[in-house]
């Protein structure tokens, strides 16, 4: 029976044994490190060729078009096509580009876009790295990907990837602080800053004296921060309205100006693996991860990954519906909305947090 | 006389004598923008200095498409013009045509029948929506948007150039208004077919705007952007909707009504702000009063000859002719010459497009790199009319 409910549990258990069996400790262990980030760096990116598809099919419908069609039953295999094609590409390095810098940057911002899914669990007990600092690790790792950004924008020599890295560094900054804000909120409501412990709050139904808990995003102020969690998400993620980095329409094609075939190509992947990734934390810290949507339910650790991948790409589909909807903001306009109102916005709720956490400690007695 | 090379600016290409922008400011950085980029809308260079994201020097470069048009015309005869002019204003050809037939008929007197007049309103009026299609469409992609705004629009453009395919031919480039007439009658079908467009067109054209005209951030981004003062626009001659959009209130169509424009009910839609926003405004409502225009067009419509009497090989009187309608994109005139031959000794074209552009670098100053495109897209040119 446990091999339905929870099979990649029963399988990594099994292989350890194995790789013990064989080999010393140390190395088992190190072994089955190397094999769970190859898996999920491969799931992950399975995952992106997948988003690639969905994004062009879906903002296909939403524009009276049909979109990739082609390649594969539904135009499926098209991402990968197009993979194929741009892996046999002319490797081309412009002249006079900073080498070192230039050639590390996609590879920067692809590792940092992966690195944030080794704490996002997937499913009681499927946790690459269950670290007690979850969301501090998420956080770092959401802010290394400007370094990447301004890198390409600084070693490509080009004066609009140039001016692309300079919004970069301007705007990630800017929306990574509300974005903190918000992701203090769910911390404060769990009091913890594992992820497993903050899906594991939102599992229990009633908790601060009865008055419900479950799911973040159904009280207030969790619903309040989701909101600002998802607009720094946006931004953070470079999707439009906050695009500005590669604002086609006057930037040519911003930081990524100068770059083709396979580091355009990990540019690209890493863009839908951070959609992915600001997805998936969106759904840990304020949609229950893995929680059911019936509570008092237990959740067995199976169905458990299909309601996390649901809530997931549901989120991501929510980006793509603003994508094909919305105009890009200004540059000064993006920077006011940081600072003037998704800041203001994101004290508040912490605020008010804080005041109901202590008040219905008080009182209630939870 | 040449010029130190140090003063070269590196983006500038060889061949192209320009007036190099560099200050010696060390804060001001020189961004080139085309010819090949994806909003000037054909192959349009701008010359940027920028301080940080601010515009503080602009030079417009034009010329990449020139085909030595007019040269061409006198090389021609006076119908072989015709198809020239279609390649002027690509996304409205049926005005230009219309424009170019004008100068002939005045230059030679030659009276066109009553159901061509009706003819030509209709297909013209058509050939407007789609031109201010494609520039609500492509003024959305400059703005931001994912290009739906832009799929949406030519979504019902590919239904205006089905007609053009019925009743000239072709989609692009039709050649239709020919001097004394037009080329070919309307079937039953046209006319049954532009009566179901355009009993749909006023929903669709709901549904651009509820894409953007009440968008917060489509707001924000055109608002109080370019602002271009009436004064201005007369100085440059600007024409058309931009000039409309800054409180003219001059359409060719109403100051000089050329062909029947007189006998219809429309209005010309006139706005006072002179930003992009209500140049995007006044697009939309010259859009459904084109769609009134062409309902009682198809109403009225009379039977009869579609071509007037026209000698068998045009040669105008000796003598000078200017004649100009309203076109999409504002007064487009032909000012021809006849040596009484059979090709125009001067052919000269009053561009729209050219002519509105003139004004862009005085509006551009002091916005930002990304309201530059704004401001450019909001002027909807064509780089076939511009540069010839």
């Amino acid at each position: 029976m446990e091999i339905v409910t929870n099979p990649v549990g029963v399988v990594a258990t099994q292989l350890h044994e194995l790789l013990k069996s064989l080999l010393p400790e140390w190395l088992a262990g190190l072994l089955m490190a190397i094999i769970g980030a190859g898996l999920l760096a491969s799931v992950v990116s399975g995952a992106v060729i997948l988003l690639v598809w969905m994004e062009r099919k879906i903002i296909a419908r939403m524009q009276d078009r049909s979109g990739p069609n082609r390649v594969g039953p539904f135009g499926l295999l098209q991402t990968v096509a197009d993979a194929i094609k741009l892996l046999s590409k002319e490797d081309i390095v412009p002249a006079r580009v900073d080498k070192i810098i230039w050639a590390l940057s996609p590879i920067v911002v692809l590792a940092a876009a992966l690195m944030a899914w080794a704490v996002i669990p997937w499913s009681p007990g499927v946790v690459p790295a269950d670290l007690n600092v979850g969301v501090l690790f998420l956080l770092s790792m959401g802010s290394l990907p400007v370094i990447g950004v301004v890198m390409a924008g600084w070693g490509s020599n080009n004066k609009y990837a140039l001016l692309g890295g300079m919004r970069s560094a301007a705007q990630l900054v800017s929306y990574e602080i509300p974005g903190v804000l918000a992701a203090l909120v769910p911390v404060m409501l769990a009091g913890t800053m594992s992820l497993s412990g903050i899906v594991a709050a939102q599992e229990l139904p009633t908790r601060f004296g009865g008055i419900p808990n479950w799911w973040f995003i159904f009280t207030p102020w969790g619903f309040l921060a989701f909101i600002v969690f998802l607009i720094s998400g946006i931004a953070e993620t470079n999707r439009t309205p906050f695009d500005l980095i590669e604002a086609e329409s006057e930037l040519a094609a911003g930081f990524h100006t100068e770059y083709s075939g396979m580091r355009f190509a990990l540019f690209f992947l890493a863009e839908y693996a951070n959609v992915f990734a600001v997805s998936a934390i969106g759904s840990t810290l304020f949609l229950g991860g893995w929680a059911g949507p019936i509570p008092f339910l237990p959740t067995l650790p199976f169905p458990g990954i299909l309601t996390f991948l649901g809530k997931t790409f549901f989120l991501v589909f929510v980006f793509m519906w603003i994508r094909s909807t919305l105009p890009r903001l200004r540059y000064d306009q993006l920077m006011n909305f940081a600072w003037k109102r998704l800041l203001p916005t994101g004290l508040v709720v912490v605020g008010i947090t804080a005041v109901w956490i202590t008040t219905s400690r008080a009182f209630l007695g939870a | 006389m040449r010029r130190p090379a140090a003063r070269r600016d590196s983006a500038v290409s060889e061949g192209v004598a320009i007036e190099i922008l560099e200050s010696d400011s060390p804060n001001e950085l020189t961004l080139n923008m085309g010819p090949q980029h994806p909003s000037t809308h054909g192959v349009f260079r701008l010359i940027m200095q920028l301080d940080g994201e601010t515009v503080v020097g602009v030079k417009p470069v034009m010329g990449y498409l020139h085909r030595s048009t007019e040269k061409l015309g006198e090389a021609r005869t006076y119908v072989q013009g015709t198809v020239l002019t279609d390649r002027m204003d690509y996304l409205s050809p049926m005005t230009t045509n219309w424009a170019y037939a004008a100068t002939i008929e005045k230059l030679g007197g030659f009276e066109v029948p009553e159901r061509a007049e009706y003819i030509r309103v209709i297909v013209s009026e058509l050939s407007r929506i789609a031109s201010h299609q494609v520039a609500i469409g492509t003024f959305g992609a400059d703005v931001g948007t994912w290009f739906t705004p832009l799929v949406y629009c030519f979504r019902e453009r590919e239904e205006i150039l089905d007609l053009f395919m019925l009743c000239a031919g072709v989609r692009m480039n039709p050649s239709y208004i020919r001097p004394g007439g037009v080329a070919r009658d309307l079937s039953e079908e046209f006319l049954a077919r532009c009566q179901a467009f355009i009993d749909k067109m006023p929903e669709k054209i709901d549904e651009y705007e509820s894409l953007l005209t009440k968008n917060e951030i489509f707001i924000a981004r055109t608002r109080g952007i370019g602002m271009l003062p009436p004064e201005l626009c007369k100085e440059y001659s600007v024409t058309g909707p931009i000039a409309r959009a800054s409180g003219i209130a001059y359409d060719i169509r109403r100051a000089e009504p050329y062909g029947i424009y007189d006998r219809f009910d429309y209005e010309v839609p006139v706005r006072f702000g002179g930003d992009a926003y209500d140049r995007y405004l006044v697009r939309v409502q010259e859009m459904r009063e084109s769609v009134k225009i062409v309902r009682q067009a198809l109403r009225d419509i009379p039977e009869g000859e579609i071509r007037g009497r026209m000698p068998k090989v045009l040669r105008p009187p000796k003598g000078e002719a200017y004649a100009r309608i309203e076109g999409p994109k504002g007064e487009i005139g032909f000012y021809l010459i006849s040596d009484g031959s059979t090709s125009p000794y001067r052919y000269k074209v009053r561009a729209p497009s050219y002519i509105n552009l003139t004004v862009l670098s005085q509006l551009t100053i002091g916005h930002k790199v990304a309201d530059a495109v704004v401001i450019l897209g909001s002027f909807d040119i064509v780089m076939g009319e511009v540069d010839r």
